[in-house]
């Protein structure tokens, strides 16, 4: 066996250019990953989790049948007693939807995530020089996807229903952005989740005590004048209601109130304080 | 960055890293050179899966130090990563992709463009026979299919040095062979390789150099040659026909020898080392005089089972357990 240098082989390599010497592929290495290599990363894992979103439909059940069986139960059920009519509580329930909907859809990532993270291939991708939000900020990109099909199908039942936004096609299509960019911001949330439970289970757990006061602790399914003054400070405070009346202000006014400022801001905190968070405990998982 | 040239692929010293109390590496000193197969050699909870992981960047360095080819592990990880190529013990692709997208995922996170992610990929498929498999989901392959896979992603970018942990564990015979053959294949293509087994064939077949490591210590270190003379020259193998004859065909070794047998975990087997080969015949007649029926005998080099065994003291089985030593005498 020799324990030369690598220079003899060099002239037997056949199919490619010359290989590199040692020392030439030490010297190329980079130290860090490039903003391009990062953003290149990050595509490639969204398009992983897309294949395996493609192979495995069942990740598309609760965004179809949610909006469908939500939208209508809310709908008939509570409309009558809260609005008086079917009819006056679209323009309050719908955005509300939208916003419980998105905030459903995105809580899956927690779990996603976890499971995948015990499987063998992140093994690998630890091992490969790649930025570390790359695995994060891949499956949150391809999830995109799923909170499009959940708000497009809630504002096209409402239609079905009678819903006839004021905003017009303008504002209903920036409530629809804006659940879809509240809900990739969310994720972050759960994202972090992910990364710090010991499993799937528990992230699932967790998950639910989280989504549960953020939805109907807000205004999305009555107006928050109704409820006692300590429940009404967390409902002001709670982000889901920031975006829940910036969603109604859009889709149903058309305005850009400053409600949308705040949600916008709101998002942006969020994946402020969670994404990097995430970082951390997914290196830390190392 | 420097240019310096150094001869060593892996430079480690004073390797520890403890989960808890438990030290599972405790100071391990390993020198790996250009261009050649290290073996790391150790049974179950040895160490060498943890060894390994910390040189790979995917454990912290608890003490000590690491270099590989001049780069510093714990301070440079991401340099360290774009040297390696890592095979896990546990296969480490994608369950949901087929065989080529898993490959070509591997190639473009690693910054190879799509195009020639994609030519890497099928030059991989066809050099590990697994070209017919391309475009199945990894959920039906073959374990041996799987570890093949698994190599051929480690190897996208050709990395200059290539970590196997237990490349053979779990394949059969020939297949066995196929992945032996591979590896000295990498080695001869400019590669060099740090392995673990558990198996002292594997290293005795394979590797250049052998470190054996045994409850998170390093035990010896050399050649396979220079690990089979340090337990003597030649080894005589004694089958008893009556297992019963045991006690007294040790008295008989002592006395002949002035050493210890030892003993296997087979009744009535046992092996002794020779300084010299023609000592043998001494034993034997030593046996015949004391009535003691012989049903086989050999002399051999000495295997790597029992440079294992007259190192460690235990057996290279399950047992890391003390308790399993009592049976086990060491002739020293
Ligand atoms: N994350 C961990 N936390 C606690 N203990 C660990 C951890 N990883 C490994 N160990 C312990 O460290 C010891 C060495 O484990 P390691 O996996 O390195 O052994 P190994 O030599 O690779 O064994 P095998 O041949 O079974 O793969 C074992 O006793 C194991 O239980
Ligand atoms: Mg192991």
């Amino acid at each position: 066996m020799s324990t030369t240098t690598e220079a003899p082989n060099e002239t037997q390599e056949p199919r490619e250019m010359r290989r590199l010497t040692v020392e030439e592929i030490v010297a190329r290495t980079s130290t860090h990953n490039s903003l391009r290599d990062t953003v290149s990363q990050t595509i490639t894992m969204a398009w992983r989790s897309l294949k395996k979103m493609r192979r495995n439909p069942e990740q598309f059940f609760d965004v179809i049948i949610q909006p469908l069986l939500f939208t209508a139960m809310f709908t008939y059920i509570f409309g009558g007693a809260i609005s008086g009519s079917v009819s006056s509580y679209m323009p309050l329930i719908i955005p509300g939807i939208l916003a419980q909907t998105a905030l459903t859809a995105c809580m899956a990532m927690g779990t996603q995530l976890r499971e995948d993270m015990d499987k063998g291939v992140f093994d690998r991708f630890k091992s490969l020089p790649i930025a570390r939000i790359a695995p994060l900020a891949g499956p949150a990109l391809a999830d995109v996807i799923r909170y499009v099909i959940a708000a497009t199908l809630t504002i096209l039942v409402g239609l079905v229903m009678g819903y006839r936004p004021g905003g017009g096609f303008v504002g209903t299509l920036g409530g629809w952005a804006l659940t879809i960019v509240a809900a990739w911001s969310l994720a972050w949330i759960f994202t972090w989740l992910g990364t710090i439970a010991r499993s799937a289970q528990a992230v699932q757990g967790i998950s639910m005590m989280i989504m549960f006061p953020l939805s109907f602790m807000s205004n999305a399914f009555v107006k928050e004048d109704t409820m006692p003054d300590w429940l009404q400070a967390f409902v002001k405070v709670n982000p889901v209601s920031h975006v829940v009346t910036a969603v109604r202000d859009l889709m149903n006014e058309g305005r850009l109130t400053a409600d949308v400022g705040w949600a916008l801001f709101g998002c942006v905190v969020v994946v402020a304080i969670f994404a990097p968070l995430s970082v951390r405990s997914y290196k830390r998982h190392l | 960055m420097t240019l310096q040239r150094t001869p060593h692929a892996v430079k480690a010293t004073g390797l520890v890293k403890t989960f808890g109390d438990f030290r599972a590496v405790d100071g391990i000193d390993l020198e790996v050179r250009r261009g050649e197969i290290f073996g790391v050699l150790g049974p179950n909870g040895a160490g060498k899966t943890t060894m390994l992981s910390m040189l790979a960047t995917l454990l912290s360095i608890d003490e000590g130090q690491a270099e590989i080819f001049g780069v510093d592990v714990r301070r440079e990880p991401h340099r360290i990563r774009q040297l390696l190529g890592v095979t896990g013990q546990y296969a480490s692709v994608d369950e949901n992709l087929t065989a080529s997208e898993n490959l070509w995922l591997f190639g473009r996170l690693q910054g190879v463009a799509s195009r020639e992610a994609k030519e890497t990929a099928e030059r991989l498929l066809l050099q590990f026979a697994l070209e017919e498999a391309a475009d199945k989901p990894i959920s039906q392959f073959s374990g041996g299919m799987r570890r093949r896979l698994d190599l051929a992603a480690s190897l996208i970018t050709r990395p200059p040095l290539i970590f196997l942990d237990e490349p053979t564990t779990g394949l059969d015979p020939r297949t066995r062979g196929q992945m032996w053959d591979t590896i000295r294949g990498l080695v001869a293509d400019g590669s060099t390789i740090l392995l673990t087994t558990q198996y002292l064939d594997e290293a005795d077949q394979l590797a250049d150099r052998i470190a054996v490591i045994d409850r998170g210590r390093k035990v010896a270190e050399g050649t396979p040659e220079e690990l089979k003379t340090s337990v003597g020259d030649s080894t005589l193998q004694l089958q008893l026909s009556d297992g019963a004859d045991q006690a007294l065909a040790i008295d008989v070794v002592r006395k002949v020898l002035g050493e210890e047998p030892v003993l296997t975990p087979e009744s009535g087997r046992m092996n002794v080392a020779l300084d010299d080969a023609n000592r043998a015949a001494d034993v034997l007649i030593g046996l015949r005089q004391a009535g003691i029926g012989i049903s086989s005998v050999s002399v051999d080099k000495p295997t790597l089972d029992e440079v294992f065994l007259a190192l460690t003291g235990h057996d290279t089985g399950e047992s890391s357990d003390p308790t399993d030593d009592r049976d086990l005498e060491v002739a020293r």
